[in-house]
């Protein structure tokens, strides 16, 4: 599945996508955990941090599936 | 209705995309980027945004607006890039036949936009430096 990284997130990550794999039972923190665990300046991201699948914000807990996009958003300030 | 753009927001515009013979009451809000106090003078402050999501965001919350308050009319634009001090960032215009719907409507959006919409502010101080803001309403439920 797709990741997405914005603002500060991308710069710590110094990406703004990347693909991970993850078993069909997996959640958003399954996906969060991985992310944290592999990618350089990832283990700097909280470790709940808000996250939108398919462009929907979404709980932790929430179940994903193959081709599911996942965003990582970092604290909002529009407005 | 796109909900983000990149040049300044027209106030004539929002207010004509809102009016009608049937409103009684205008309200507008307009979010301006501000010089301080904190931390020194700031002079630009950079949006961006997860732009689709952005927009189908902004849809939804002025869609919920409608079903709260179906008699209102809605304007909703958030700027993109780099604002000046005293540039408004986000413009909203809502007409209804009676006030009282129009501030309750106007209100609901704007504080919706803060916690929910993706979008992001970089500060610009004068002394050079840059730092990532975030609102104190950011969404703590998902």
């Amino acid at each position: 599945m797709r990741c997405l990284f914005f603002a500060r997130y991308a710069e710590l990550l110094d990406t703004e996508s990347l693909e991970i794999v993850l078993p069909s039972d997996a959640t958003v923190a399954d996906a969060i955990g991985r992310v944290r665990a592999s990618v350089p300046g990832a283990d700097q991201l909280p470790e709940q941090p808000m996250v939108a699948r398919n462009q929907e914000h979404v709980r932790i807990d929430t179940s994903l599936s193959d081709g599911d996009e996942l965003a990582f958003l970092p604290p909002l300030a529009g407005g | 209705m796109t909900f983000l753009v990149r040049d300044v927001i027209d106030v004539a515009e929002l207010l004509d995309a809102v009016g009608g013979h049937g409103k009684g009451g205008t309200v507008m809000f307009f979010g301006t980027v501000r010089a301080g106090p904190e931390d020194g003078p700031v002079v630009a402050i950079e949006y961006s945004a997860y732009d689709e999501m952005a927009e189908r965001e902004c849809a939804r919350i002025v869609g919920e607006a409608l079903d709260r308050w179906p008699e209102t009319t809605v304007a909703l634009k958030n700027r993109m890039g780099r604002v000046p001090v005293g540039e408004a960032s986000v413009g909203i215009a809502v007409a209804a036949p009676h006030r009282s719907e129009a501030f309750d409507a106007c209100r609901y959006i704007i504080d919706e936009v803060k916690k929910r919409v993706p979008i992001w502010k970089r500060e610009f101080l004068s002394d050079g430096g840059e730092r990532w803001l975030e609102n104190k309403e950011t969404a703590s439920e998902y």
